[in-house]
């Protein structure tokens, strides 16, 4: 990790960016006590995989001040609204300096390790829109001032969609700008589901802050458990054993087939097929249960732990996934019958909501959304880890960007990864399934960074450790986040009824965005 | 005109469990007194709200997927009734809190209740709606919805199995058979 000076930070990235850095993996904030807040980059050159961590600090915790990033990189902009939001830092030069997660009225900074919970009881009082926001801006002289926007005007036609409506995946809030059924502008509010996940686990033994994870996006449970499992691993210097990474591939992929099972079931619901949505629940349950009989659970599983899995896998489950693969492969025909070659679908999906592959790169758009977008984007491919670099399958990857190719990638998908089970089913070797660890795990002092492919993209882990048996920071490199960053850019300009349909091929998972 | 004890269609009563306030229930019912005629129109009309509960397609976080999965073709909650979940509150008579309330949702979900008509019911489903569940700690979550709503039914889970979903919405069919419609749920007095 690099510690550059907040005056020459934003020079430096500058420099880095021109250098071919183009994606900005994750930006954490952090409170290192005495030490002041920061900020810390995860870069990484796409062409190349190189990666490099940069630090800053300032040491004003009254006012602290960092120069934004976002006009190098736009996945700063939520990403720096967040930093905003948990610990108080002003982005110079950010052009929307609001809270992203928590009210407007919220008193304090909640990530920072001095803040007072008593000042922020329930108010049940109801939100008001802002319509005004406001950005810090830099004089000639070095003094700092603090200017006011206008977001809506006030002759603009705003309609309201969220936080409870069936469209949004959960409780995501849209307010949108519309010139008869145009889009003009889309203000994404977050923070309906925001559990404060990330706060909690400092407090939370390294076990304890496993459960967690599965909560955050439920559709990757097993995924979002293996990155912080193998982010302490790497950190502790366990190596879990053969069968343990077969078994953590297998049960990964069989969680991205179930998650883009649910994708489909959505999607078509999203866009009034109805009949879809039965079809894609159906063979989803086939999935759950597998899990079910070797994890107990069906949706969370807590099947991961530090240094293996919780339990061996069920006598059955070998046989099982073959049935099951066997079963899948004439249903997805199905499926294609069904829905992708129908009319309206295609209708609603082509050319609708067209990302760039530029874009997708600087919002830090991952998985499949990115790679229909061009970009090669799959860790799997980029950062082999578990048993990916020794089995063989096809990065699925459109150019065309819009909802149509998003939609397929997940699709085709489903097939890699049942053609990677194949392949570990029949050969899961003998041997441990749970590495034996000390009964109270300390992990020693540094900072480690691991990601793995998501149902939804990367999903990272970023992991500060003072040797104690808490985390100091945690912070997970939501998959969701990017997603919805893209929205404003993709939206305007498409008709209202297609937001809907780019809200649905999009796919995120809103607990995973708010965290 | 005597009230009996609510029954389910082949499910015997005594596989239920939490008896004892139902049978509180018609104890009071039954001092109370009540008209044939009336009786009977209450049991008719009983027999149809329990039978065509509608819920409101609210899901904040995982119990919402099981909810989905209680909706699709395995389990089937058309089964018994519940088929048509409604987007909109002003035609929903029950709202299943599924996953975590936050600070920022409280006050989001007290307005779509409050924009539900009456009669109405309120299930809390898994460990977060019931007491804050895993993230009760959390300087963010609500912890139990029960403090901004009144709840007739919890569902134990993390997420409940859609079994245990099931289980709970008989659980409130069995309430709601019990009610006095006329001049009783329908006719709720504003407390404060």
């Amino acid at each position: 990790m690099i510690t550059i000076e907040p005056e020459k930070i934003h020079k430096a990235l500058s420099g880095l960016r021109a250098e071919g850095y183009d994606f900005l993996r994750s930006l954490t904030g952090m409170d290192w006590g005495e030490e002041g807040l920061g900020v810390v980059y995860h870069l990484e050159k796409t062409t190349t995989g190189e990666n490099k961590v940069i630090k800053t600090v300032t040491a004003n915790r009254e006012n602290p001040e960092l120069p934004s990033v976002c006009d190098l990189w736009k996945a700063a902009e939520f990403n720096e609204r967040e930093a905003y939001d948990f610990f108080g830092i002003h982005f110079i030069g950010h052009p929307d300096m609001r809270r992203l997660y928590l009210r407007e009225d919220w008193v304090g900074h909640p990530f920072r390790k001095d803040y007072d919970e008593s000042l922020n009881p329930l108010r049940m009082t109801n939100e008001e829109p802002d319509d005004v926001t406001h950005h810090y801006e830099e004089l000639p002289d070095g003094s700092v001032i603090e200017k006011r926007d206008i977001l809506f005007d006030e002759d603009e036609y705003i309609i309201n969609i969220g936080p409870q409506h069936p469209a949004t995946h959960g409780v995501l809030r849209f307010r949108v700008s519309l010139e008869g059924e145009i889009i003009k502008k889309l203000d994404v509010h977050c923070g309906y589901i925001h559990r404060g996940v990330e706060k909690m686990c400092e407090s939370l033994t390294y076990p304890q802050t496993l459960a967690l994870t599965d909560r955050l996006d439920y559709l990757g449970a097993h995924q979002n458990r293996h990155a912080l499992c193998m982010c302490i691993e790497k950190a502790m210097g366990i190596e879990v054993s053969d069968r343990v990474q077969y078994i953590r591939t297998i049960m990964d992929e069989l969680q991205r087939i179930d998650s883009h099972l649910l994708f489909f079931s959505c999607l078509c619901m999203d866009l009034g097929a109805l009949t879809a949505f039965f079809y894609g629940f159906r063979d989803r349950e086939k999935i759950l249960d597998i899990f079910e009989a070797t994890t107990g659970g069906r949706l969370i599983q807590n099947y991961n732990t530090i240094g293996g899995v919780q339990y061996d896998i069920a006598p059955d489950f070998v046989q099982k996934v073959k049935e099951f693969i066997a079963y899948l492969r004439p249903m997805l025909k199905e499926y294609h019958e069904v829905f992708t070659g129908n009319v309206i679908a295609h209708g609603r999906l082509d050319g609708v909501g067209i990302l760039s592959r530029e874009d997708a790169i600087s919002f830090g758009a991952t998985g499949g959304t990115g790679r229909a977008s061009g970009w090669a984007c799959d860790v799997r491919k980029r950062h082999p880890y578990a048993m990916y670099g020794k089995v063989d399958f096809k990065e699925i990857i459109r150019t065309e960007g819009d909802c149509f190719a998003r939609y397929m990638v997940r699709m085709e998908e489903i097939m890699e990864s049942m053609h990677i089970i194949e392949q570990l089913i029949d050969n899961i070797p003998e041997g441990l399934f749970q590495e034996k660890t000390k009964a109270i795990i300390k992990v020693p002092e540094g900072s480690y960074y691991a990601a793995v492919e998501g149902s939804r993209g990367e999903f990272g882990v970023f992991l500060e450790s003072r040797g104690d048996k808490h985390p100091y920071r945690l912070k997970f490199r939501s998959t969701g986040l990017p997603l919805v960053s893209i929205m404003e850019t993709v939206c305007r300009g498409a008709k209202i009824a297609d937001l809907i349909a780019i809200g649905g091929t999009v796919d995120y998972v809103v607990p995973d965005i708010d965290r | 005109m005597e009230i009996k004890k609510p029954t389910i269609k082949s499910i015997p009563y005594e596989e239920f469990k939490n008896n004892e306030y139902l049978e509180e229930m018609v104890k009071q019912l039954n001092e109370n007194g009540a008209n044939v005629w009336m009786g009977c129109m209450d049991d008719l009309i009983n027999w149809g709200r329990s039978n065509s509960l509608w819920p409101l397609t609210f899901a904040t976080s995982c119990c919402g997927i099981e909810f989905m999965a209680v909706g699709a073709a395995r389990y089937d909650f058309a089964r018994f009734g519940f088929e048509v979940a409604r987007a909109s509150p002003r035609q929903a008579d029950m709202i299943m809190v599924a996953g975590t309330i936050t600070h920022k949702m409280a006050p989001v979900l007290k307005r779509l209740y409050d924009q539900m008509a009456d009669p109405k019911y309120v299930i809390a489903v898994g460990g977060c709606a019931i007491s804050g569940g895993p993230f009760k700690k959390s300087y963010h979550v609500l912890n139990g919805v029960d403090k901004i709503l009144p709840v007739d039914v919890y569902i134990p889970g993390c997420p409940p199995r859609p079994e245990a979903l099931l289980y709970g919405m008989m659980q409130l069919q069995r309430k709601v058979k019990l009610e006095k419609f006329f001049g009783g749920v329908n006719r709720k007095e504003d407390k404060k």
